[in-house]
């Protein structure tokens, strides 16, 4: 089991982590060289002004027409997209780590306020998958990768949580809980999640179309 | 649920169909994909995160309830996300149903990207589908006709140069009865206004010709018209996803109004025809911006207006309602400058239609579907009951349209559902109210 422990928060989180970091810029690099090469009448009118103008207004729930008129959506994202990020930074055990092995340390989460936000990620995954299958326009469009990237979503707050609360054998459920992390950080730039990636960018490129050439709102 | 079980039979679709082979398809795709898209398709195909949230946007879905095969992310799902996974290895039945979703399903109004939070623009994803249909000759036969006009006249309805300056002299002719003194001047060098219409104005609205023509002059305008072509400023061939003809017409446009050392363009109440020259057709041309610089006319009117160049002799009755035309507003942001010409011309209150301005549900005639002709017109009477929802609720009469398509399509609403409205461009309302010279 400690060779296993060793092994996962060892050589792979290096791997994970180098696979998502050079992953992500390589992709974004890579993007970056094919805008300029391909859509040069789009990359012509990207403007930071509109770019943040767009990525603001569309920051506050309830404020664009999109938010407006997919309440439960909103409410859902945001509180999906907060917790996803801050629970795993902020989480007390993840800052030991870092302060173990990087002598770094910084603010930390209560364990039980993070234990509620590793709920709200699970309620929010549950949301999800009811609407991949319950809801027609939603359902229709589903595919394989969507389920995938909600899974590959699920499982470090799945197991995370079995883990703290000791439900089956603790050991293997912490090393899953690390392997799976670690599956969704190296997957971040290769599926649906390099949204993370992108996302920034689709939405500036919008705003920078509307509030330069169209003279409108985009949100 | 899907194109594949509402198929409507068309000429121009089933002969292109018949002449492919799933070879054919999959090199043209191909090279399309390839050669023309770059990261903004790459992007939008593989972040699209299936959350359909747009859905809501798209009057098509909107008037299907409960079939999922009209939403916007299901568009692209039938037809673009399909050529990607299968790299092009598709058939041709599979041809003419991704023609027909993409020419008559959407409008390329992006209205749903006022609800994707990425910021998706299916219009551009459609309009790529729409660009491969070209390329393969699959486009609806309506379509093709104008596009053909386009490429052998340089306008879009067959009109012959010398029915143009015809129309032209005709109607200034007949308006130097009610306007002792007005002229049309043609090729008139260094003018400040440069004038251009679409082609279904000479064709079959010259009276649209001759109000603006009376407004030009009771303000005092220096203006010309092109005698030759140029004067035509409509573009179908955007829409067929004929773009190195587009480009042909847009640099004729621009280059007629160079010669002529004239100011400004100033285009008539025409949406399409103003996305075409204004956001589109310049940069497949390498423009960042316009040679020459180009306004709506509501942007003139409005303008005109600021100048006291407009004096009324009455007021049009209202109350009215305003049909926020996608191409001037998602498009030009020229919501409020509509509205204040419309509170000028109008004695009554502007009943608004929920929602308006940038959020504005289209026609369903725009993006070219009308020009798909009588096959497909059930497709957007009967896919924009949305519209006619919000017509109905506002009770008035009169709905100011200023966009030819637009007033082709409510037209059509209106008809179908009974609404007895009348459709106003706002030269027609500013010749019916303007102080006019005692004869
Ligand atoms: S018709 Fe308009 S709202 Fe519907 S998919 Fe096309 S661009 Fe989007
Ligand atoms: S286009 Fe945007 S709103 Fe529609 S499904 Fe994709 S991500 Fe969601």
């Amino acid at each position: 089991m400690n060779a296993a422990y060793e092994f996962v928060t060892g050589p792979l989180a290096w791997a994970a982590w180098g696979i998502f970091l050079l992953g992500s810029g390589w992709r974004l690099y890579s993007m970056r060289q094919l805008a300029m090469k391909k859509d040069a009448s789009s990359w012509a009118f990207m403007d930071l002004g509109f770019s943040l103008r767009s990525i603001v207004n569309w920051l506050i729930p309830f404020n664009a027409l999109g938010w407006r008129k997919n309440p439960v959506m909103t409410v859902t994202t945001f509180a999906f997209h907060i917790c996803l990020i801050a629970v795993p930074v902020f989480l007390v055990a993840h800052v030991v780590l870092w302060t173990e092995f990087f002598g770094v340390s910084y603010a930390t989460l209560p364990d039980n306020v993070a234990d509620i936000m590793t709920l709200v990620v699970l309620a929010a995954c549950l949301v999800f998958a009811g609407r991949r299958l319950g809801q027609k326009e939603v359902a229709y469009i589903t595919t394989g990768k969507d389920w995938l990237a909600l899974v590959i979503v699920t499982l470090p707050f799945l197991t995370g949580f079995l883990a703290y609360h000791q439900v089956f054998d603790y050991q293997v459920m912490i090393i899953a809980h690390i392997v799976a992390g670690e599956i969704m950080l190296a997957a971040i730039p290769f599926t649906r999640l390099s949204h993370m990636v992108f996302a920034a960018f689709t939405r500036a490129y919008m705003g920078s179309e509307f509030g330069g050439v169209r003279h409108a709102r985009d949100w | 649920m899907g194109i594949q079980e509402r198929l409507i039979e068309d000429v121009g679709l089933r002969r292109g169909v018949s002449q492919l082979t799933p070879e054919k398809i999959e090199k043209v795709v191909n090279a399309v994909l390839k050669g023309e898209t770059g990261a903004r398709l790459k992007t939008y195909a593989e972040t699209c995160m299936r959350c359909g949230m747009c859905a809501e946007a798209c009057h098509f879905a909107g008037s299907h309830p409960g079939d999922p095969s009209y939403t916007p992310a299901g568009k692209v799902h039938q037809t673009m996300s399909v050529l990607l996974d299968k790299k092009g290895r598709v058939d041709p039945d599979f041809v003419y149903g991704m023609a027909q979703l993409a020419y008559t399903e959407c409008n390329l109004c992006r209205r749903c990207v006022h609800l994707c939070p990425i910021g998706i623009d299916t219009a551009y994803i459609m309009s790529t589908v729409r660009r491969i249909c070209h390329k393969l000759g699959v486009t609806p036969q309506y379509m093709q006709d104008t596009a053909h006009s386009h490429a052998s006249t340089f306008n879009q309805m067959w009109v012959k140069d010398d029915e143009w300056t015809d129309s032209l002299m005709w109607q200034e002719d007949e308006a130097r009865e009610e306007f002792p003194g007005l002229r049309i001047p043609l090729d008139k060098e260094g003018a400040d206004i440069y004038y251009s219409v679409i082609a279904p104005e000479p064709k079959f609205r010259t009276q649209l010709i001759y109000q603006a023509a009376a407004i030009m002059h009771m303000a005092g305008v220096d203006w010309t018209m092109p005698a030759q072509t140029g004067w035509d400023n409509s573009d179908m061939c955007m829409f067929s996803g004929d773009f190195e003809m587009m480009g042909r017409l847009k640099r004729q446009h621009f280059e007629s109004a160079q010669k002529l050392k004239v100011k400004r363009i100033v285009m008539g109440e025409c949406g399409h025809a103003f996305r075409s020259v204004y956001d589109v057709g310049n940069r497949w041309l390498g423009w960042r911006w316009h040679p020459v610089p180009v306004i709506h006319a509501v942007e003139f009117y409005w303008e005109l207006i600021q100048e006291g160049k407009i004096k009324l002799a009455k007021k049009f009755p209202g109350p009215v309602t305003i049909q926020d035309p996608c191409n001037i507003v998602r498009g030009r942001g020229l919501q409020e400058k509509l509205r204040e010409v419309t509170r000028f011309l109008v004695d009554g209150d502007i009943i608004e239609m929920h929602p308006n301005r940038e959020h504005n549900y289209c026609c369903a005639a725009g993006g070219g579907v009308i020009n798909c002709g009588p096959p497909f017109k059930n497709v957007r009477v009967d896919g924009n009951l949305v519209k006619a929802e919000q017509l109905k609720a506002t009770g008035v009469k009169t709905v100011i349209t200023p966009c030819h398509n637009c007033h082709g399509g409510l037209h059509d609403i209106i008809h179908h559902h009974k609404l007895g409205m009348e459709l106003k461009f706002l030269s027609d309302i500013i010749y019916e109210c303007m102080e006019k010279p005692e004869v």
